[in-house]
């Protein structure tokens, strides 16, 4: 088993590469191996709970719960990203943590690969 | 003990997207990432300005004037404070027209000692290679 991390700094809406990253810890975590998830700047979007699912609009909620539920996929918010943002921790969805950047870089300490994804 | 090398290669223009001043944010933290680490386990961090990149070092930022937030200026210097190594790709500069008393070299004026340095692009080449992870801003 190995650990993956993912930093991923696009946003919900207007990019797919949360969906791809998303899709990338699903499988890896099927494969066996474990992923931390960090998500920064515009990315921070994928913390706030609530999320409406439309058919035009990606809507990855209910994915993130069924990859958390599995205990190997740890989801974390830049705390500031996402106060600057106005999602305060009670707009946190459930199981969604929210720390500071080191947190990331101690993920990356610990990783065997990191998969970077940048935002605009 | 351990120490991870983790390059922030940032090649995104000023302002335009948070994406460089994302870079700095998160290179800065490798500062209190030990909380989190065991005793003498370090991240080491490289941060390298190469394209479009080298406009962040430009000096006399004015965008708490202008905008009312922080400069990517006072970011470069709280970086060279803490005694980041900083890159910053010469033959950008040179394309760009740069001289490098325009550039963000030093952080002096608020007691730093460490300098940032103008280098060939090999020598960033280098350092990615050296470092565990890449982080592409």
């Amino acid at each position: 088993m190995s650990k993956l991390t993912i930093g991923v700094f696009s946003s919900l809406v207007g990019s797919l590469s949360l969906d791809f990253a998303v899709k990338l810890s699903e499988a890896a975590i099927k494969k066996g191996h474990k992923v931390d998830f960090w998500v920064s700047g515009n990315a921070t979007m994928l913390s706030k709970k609530g999320q409406r699912a439309f058919k035009d609009y990606s809507a990855l909620e209910k994915k993130i719960q069924e990859l958390l539920a599995t205990g190997n996929f740890q989801a974390t918010a830049c705390e500031a990203c996402a106060e600057a943002r106005g999602y305060h921790k009670e707009d946190t969805m459930e199981g969604f943590k929210r720390h500071s950047m080191d947190w990331y870089l101690a993920s990356c300490f610990s990783a065997d690969k990191v998969l970077h994804i940048g935002g605009d | 003990m351990a120490t991870t090398k983790i390059a922030f290669i940032v090649k995104s223009l000023p302002y335009k997207t948070e994406a460089s001043r994302l870079a700095l944010t998160h290179a800065i933290a490798s500062q209190t990432v030990e909380i989190y680490l065991e005793d003498g386990d370090m991240v080491e961090p490289v941060l390298a300005f190469i394209g479009d990149g080298v406009l962040n070092c430009l000096r006399n930022q004015k965008a708490m004037n202008m905008y009312g937030v922080t400069s990517l200026e006072q970011h470069l210097k709280n970086s060279l404070l803490l005694d980041l190594k900083v890159l910053i790709c010469k033959e950008d500069v040179q394309k760009f027209g740069i001289a490098e008393d325009s550039l963000i070299m030093d952080a002096e004026d608020i007691g730093g000692e460490t300098r940032a340095n103008v280098v060939a692009f090999s020598e960033i080449m280098k350092e990615m290679e050296a470092a565990n992870h890449l982080m592409f801003f």
